[in-house]
């Protein structure tokens, strides 16, 4: 290799080694510290990892980030495949929803965050004032609530996001030759029939790409989880991310924080891997040719 | 779904899609309508009004001026600044490493490319408490730097992806009659795989640009003087310092988000096309 080709690869691979990969490995070491990041720190072993994981606090903070993975997955992936189908039809209407859902992911999660805790607010928000109006008396503490507010948390997140997935549908559903409706409606196939026999089976790869899109999502959804419930209330929202935040931020203790973030970058790694290894993720470039 | 079982003719199952499509353009849209339309109203308005979730009939852009008059002006040139700078160097680094991976064959190489394929894999939070006392460390806590330098690092990954995956597509042939006329790699990078892939290049660059105006992550952590403060984070502060008036509060929404509504208005494929380009070609 020329030393032209070296000069060319250089600043990513500095800038990504200093500002991404070694601090991930210097996250390990941090695991062992008693610090709160401004006094010198002592060195702690694996008292860290012992506490997090005896008191419960590593089990809840993944079990909770595994529910919202779940409850993004189940909320965005049926409603996107029908409206990406729906948008993917001829008529000039569906072009111009698709315009208009779009915009959702204009605005940032700290946005959002902000706009939905008003809407939700269960004393003049505007999901309460139109429930209200339809005759439902009692208000809903849609974030106050610890068995409402991971459910609330992942209603946002989908609002925001089925908009993207369903464009995802769409082009899948775009590329479906029409051929095969022909032949199916020259069988008798009913449209019942025609969706689940033809356009399902399908948009398989489309399936895969946003289910692991949805899955790694998740994973780093942060923002909108510090903006809307802060992890609160009490820790019934606090997932993987929310945790390291206020380990290492609000509590100071930048070696419980580590350990959460250890926890989290191998929860990332664990879920690629398995969905390189179960979905041939891979293989998705043979979509296009595979219609 | 369950309406389209029913009706067994190919226009039922058109209305029951055509339906659904209908109600996700309210559940969709309407909340921004409600934004907007909240922020053009008073205080008292919105307190006493009437139906707060129709328009107000008297519309008032005083919260916009409110807003700007809180420092939002400053706080707009601090995220233009971030996310420009960011998209830029994120762009011009990716694209040098792209062509070096797709034009060598070796080893060396090959693992450099890999490296950044689990980057992709890992979420920027694992790392931001090693970055927090790293940039502190580096004197650069507080400053619009301390934001840009690890925003461009984490940028890499996804747009190195997509660019590989364009300039792989440019045929052999091409390098190959350029190299008989004797250019070096910087001439081929300027003169043929910049101007042939320019089209994928501000897909990219649009996505990163979004990506890096509504970051919050690092702007929370890594700054805490309003000399610095960027649009996303200033809407929550600005949330908690007027509890409760939602009318002004919104419009300091619309104003984090202004220049990507603009732009949507004015370019609306393109951007849809750059969101949808860090994903699958």
């Amino acid at each position: 290799m020329n030393w032209q080709r070296w000069i060319m690869v250089i600043p990513a691979l500095v800038f990504f080694a200093i500002f991404a990969i070694i601090p991930m490995c210097v996250a390990v070491y941090y695991t062992g510290l008693n610090w709160d990041g401004l006094t010198p720190p002592t060195w702690a072993g694996l008292s860290n990892w012992v506490q997090v994981f005896q008191n419960g606090e590593a089990w809840q903070s993944t079990r909770l980030t595994i529910e919202l993975m779940v409850l993004c997955w189940i909320t965005q992936n049926p409603i996107s495949l029908v409206l990406g189908v729906f948008m993917a039809g001829k008529q000039k209407h569906r072009a111009v929803f698709g315009v208009f859902y779009f915009i959702p992911l204009l605005f940032s999660a700290a946005a959002i965050g902000v706009t939905w805790s008003y809407i939700l607010n269960p004393n003049f928000g505007l999901v309460d004032s139109l429930l209200t109006a339809l005759g439902v008396k009692q208000p809903v503490n849609w974030l106050g609530s610890p068995h409402l507010a991971l459910i609330s948390v992942s209603l946002v997140i989908a609002w925001q996001f089925i908009p993207f997935n369903s464009l995802l549908y769409q082009g899948g559903a775009k590329q479906i030759p029409e051929s095969i409706y022909e032949a199916a409606k020259i069988d008798g196939a009913g449209p019942f029939r025609t969706f689940f026999s033809i356009t399902l089976p399908q948009l398989k790869y489309t399936i895969v790409t946003s289910s692991v899109l949805i899955l790694t999502g998740t994973l780093t959804y942060f923002d909108l989880i510090y903006v809307l419930t802060s992890g609160g209330p009490g820790t019934s929202t606090q997932v993987l991310a929310m945790d390291m935040y206020k380990q290492a931020f609000m509590n100071n203790n930048i070696g419980m924080g580590s350990v959460m973030a250890i926890i989290l970058a191998v929860f990332g790694l664990i879920l690629s891997l398995l969905i390189l290894k179960f979905t041939g993720f891979n293989n998705m470039e043979s979509q296009k040719e595979g219609a | 779904m369950a309406a389209h079982t029913k009706i067994k003719s190919g226009k039922g199952y058109n209305v029951a899609f055509t339906t659904f499509g209908v109600i996700w353009l309210i559940v969709s849209f309407y909340p921004v309508l409600y934004i907007l339309m909240s922020s053009l109203r008073t205080q008292d308005g919105f307190l006493s009004g009437g139906p707060t979730w129709l328009p107000t009939l008297h519309p008032t852009f005083s919260n916009y001026a409110a807003v700007f008059q809180s420092g939002f002006g400053h706080y707009f040139l601090n995220s233009l600044i971030v996310s420009v700078v960011s998209v830029v160097f994120i762009v011009l680094f990716s694209l040098l490493l792209a062509y070096v991976i797709v034009r060598t064959k070796n080893r060396a190489v090959k693992i450099i490319f890999n490296v950044f394929l689990v980057g992709l894999a890992l979420p920027i939070q694992a790392a931001i408490i090693p970055v927090y006392i790293l940039i502190t460390k580096l004197g650069m806590y507080d400053t619009l730097g301390g934001i840009i330098f690890p925003s461009i690092a984490f940028g890499i990954p996804m747009t190195l992806l997509f660019l590989v995956n364009f300039v792989r597509e440019i045929p052999n042939e091409l390098y190959e009659s350029m190299g008989l006329e004797g250019a070096s790699d910087f001439q081929m990078l300027r003169h043929l795989v910049t101007p042939l892939t320019m089209p994928s290049i501000i897909s990219i660059a649009i996505y990163q640009f979004i990506l890096a105006w509504n970051n919050f992550l690092f702007p929370l952590v890594l700054t805490q003087s309003d000399s610095v403060k960027v649009m996303p984070l200033a809407v929550v502060q600005f949330q908690g310092d007027h509890t409760m008036n939602i009318p002004i509060t919104m419009a300091a929404v619309t104003v984090s988000a202004l220049p990507l509504l603009l732009a949507y208005i004015f370019g609306g494929r393109y951007i849809r096309r750059g969101m949808m380009a860090g994903f699958g070609k």
